[in-house]
């Protein structure tokens, strides 16, 4: 008798390490002040974006640049909802990833015609028209851009954070989008690492690793491949309206920006580790202390950035968790499966199959 | 009469987008490489013959001419040093590289040049104009559209009549055997990149005389080129061509209709051949 698993010892010391740093996390806005609550929505919004654009490239193969469509299309939805249709932003925030995973359609339907490396130009193309038309759409500012109206600044639980914590309403503001952030970037973690458990998991690394060996064995690949680009879409699109929920201002050019929500997010991910779900994690603290560093040096910092991305690709193409992991042995998302004798298990591995 | 004023134009314009597109297309082709730093590259060129225009005060295509071996040498250099590094079955890794590389040369031109919109002078040549029938072309425009069927036959006469272009047609198909004749993939590659900043530099060249520029228009080139390589069909020159003169029409068309359509335009005629026609009009590679 062998069980096949997945959890490892390390895994569930970090499991429990992650439990203690949630607490931490959700009581923040007890203690910390609220620059430091705006600079945890940062960094909890980008590990969200980086995590789905790790799903997207680093699992399904896909290398897209032109993320920041996802980004822009959730920051307008969540606007239009508020102006066009005074719906309260939270709501909408569902809206968000549901339209951007529909405009996902067409966006897959053109970039999938296109091979290998030139889908990640298509889908930059993509981005390009989407945010030429909203640049056209005078309701929503035009080309430049609109901000949350009054009524919609006050969504729900800011007031009742306002008088529970006995602060003002821009602070009670910044905690909620925090909390809100929290929670969609332990759902994107705790999702990813559901999904790439699960049978559709394997198919997707065998797809990874070699798409005929996997068509070979049943694997629909194509199937495969939608079902991540509308994730992440879909995920992405979330994210993008909570960052504008936050921001309450919104222009084209800010969230469409290739800079902010493609070029940051792949450089988060390379530094990090492609392909592990640690590897973004790792990256967005990286991300956070060099931006900290650097920021006063404005383009000097991309430079640093983008070299940074390119000598970890050329070195160590795994990126900084990769080099810990593979030094240490230590997995804390472990999605490798492993046979295990179930009776008297004497040998605890027995075969390892790569996940 | 104005639509065919329009059209003559926007054919004319073709010429440039063939130009950015034809250096996307050669590296392509030899090496199944995408440059995401394109358009970078092209912006950097201009700023080398502005930087050589103005130090020595000569005629721009002199400072294009100057400006050719140094872009040749970096290309080769870049090449040999990181690209070489990154070729394989995977195409993870030249996409992140170029695309580090696109962001630090955006950057690395900001830090020198500053964002304000530079043009490289050409005098009188910039306004200069001829009739034909009842249309006005401008000397500019109809010397960019030369330049551009000039590179592209160029580039066909050195692919099929020399010993390079062999050597560069046999690592294309197979490396491995090639090498086997004694060619070296490694200096093959490195000369191709090479000769693809050389045209980069004549794109430049009529990009920097024709319009402003400034550090952070290169990825928008970047897109024209791989527009027009799509549309043409990947690994014919003569389609590229074709596919940059689609791109051209359509985007002089779209402004002719309403000012703000003109870029919209010439990506919608893009998405509409990859409708149609998803190998492109002229396919040839089949990869």
């Amino acid at each position: 008798m062998y069980i096949v698993e997945t959890r490892t010892k390390a895994s569930r010391i970090a499991g429990i390490a992650a439990l203690v740093l949630l607490v931490a996390l959700i009581a923040a806005p007890l203690f910390a002040s609220r620059s430091m609550i705006q600079d945890l929505f940062f960094i909890l919004t980008m590990l969200t974006l980086a995590q789905f654009w790790n799903l997207l490239a680093g699992y399904g193969g896909l290398v897209s640049v032109g993320q920041h469509a996802f980004v822009g299309i959730g920051a307008y939805t969540l606007f239009g909802a508020g102006i066009l249709w005074g719906m309260d932003p939270i709501a909408a925030l569902l809206i968000c990833g549901v339209v951007a995973a529909i405009i996902a359609v067409p966006t897959a339907f053109f970039a999938f015609r296109l091979a290998g490396a030139y889908f990640a130009i298509g889908t930059w193309v993509v981005a390009e028209v989407v945010r030429l038309l909203v640049a056209q759409w005078q309701t929503l500012g035009g080309g430049s851009g609109t901000s949350l109206p009054p009524q919609a600044r006050d969504f729900i639980g800011v007031e009742t954070i306002a008088t529970l914590l006995d602060v003002r309403t821009a602070a009670a503001r910044d905690i909620v989008t925090y909390w809100l952030a929290l929670a969609l970037a332990v759902a994107t973690i705790g999702g990813i690492y559901w999904l790439l458990r699960t049978k559709r998991g394997l198919a997707l690394a065998a797809v990874r690793d070699n798409i005929e060996a996997a068509k070979s064995v049943g694997v629909d690949a194509v199937r495969m491949k939608w079902l991540v680009f509308l994730v992440s879409a879909f995920g992405t699109g979330i994210a993008g309206g909570l960052i504008y929920l936050q921001k309450g201002r919104v222009s084209p050019d800010a969230a469409f920006s290739v800079t902010d929500w493609t070029a940051f997010v792949i450089f988060i991910v390379v530094i990090g580790g492609i392909g592990t779900v640690e590897g973004p994690i790792i990256g967005v603290i990286v991300f956070f202390l060099l931006q900290s560093l650097l920021a006063d040096y404005g383009s000097a910092y991309l430079i640093v950035l983008g070299a940074l991305g390119i000598v970890i690709m050329l070195f160590a193409p795994r990126g900084i968790w990769g080099l810990i992991s593979a030094r240490t042995g230590i997995q804390l998302f472990p999605i490798r499966r492993r046979l295990r004798r179930a009776a008297t298990s004497t040998k605890p591995t027995t075969g390892e199959r790569h996940g | 009469m104005i639509w065919v004023d329009t059209i003559v134009q926007g054919i004319l314009l073709g010429g440039l987008y063939a130009l950015f597109a034809a250096g996307l297309s050669l590296v392509f082709g030899i090496m199944r490489l995408v440059n995401l730093a394109h358009g970078d590259l092209i912006v950097m060129a201009a700023y080398v013959i502005l930087v050589v225009v103005s130090f020595l005060g000569i005629n721009p295509f002199l400072a294009a001419a100057i400006a050719m071996p140094l872009m040749f040498g970096f290309g080769w250099l870049l090449q040999r040093i990181v690209l070489n590094r990154v070729l394989g079955e995977d195409i993870l890794p030249p996409l992140l590289v170029t695309f580090g590389l696109s962001i630090v040369l955006q950057n690395a031109l900001l830090e020198g040049f500053t964002a304000d919109s530079q043009r490289i002078g050409a005098g009188a040549l910039e306004t200069a104009s001829f009739a034909v029938g009842p249309v006005t072309l401008g000397v500019m425009p109809v010397l960019t559209f030369l330049s551009a069927i000039a590179v592209i036959v160029g580039l066909n006469q050195l692919f099929y009549r020399t010993a390079l272009g062999r050597a560069f047609r046999a690592t294309s198909d197979d490396p491995v055997t090639a090498s086997l004749m004694g060619i070296k993939p490694a200096s093959v590659f490195a000369t191709a990149t090479g000769i693809a900043m050389i045209v980069v530099t004549i794109a430049a060249l009529y990009l920097g005389m024709r319009a402003n520029f400034d550090p952070t228009i290169g990825p928008a080139r970047l897109i024209y080129a791989f527009e027009a390589v799509i549309i043409g069909g990947l690994g014919s020159l003569w389609g590229t061509l074709a596919g940059g003169i689609i791109i051209g029409v359509a985007q002089t068309v779209g402004a002719a209709i309403n000012p703000e359509w003109q870029i919209l335009a010439g990506h919608v005629a893009f998405l509409v051949v990859l409708l149609i026609k998803p190998r492109g009009l002229f396919p040839r590679a089949y990869d």
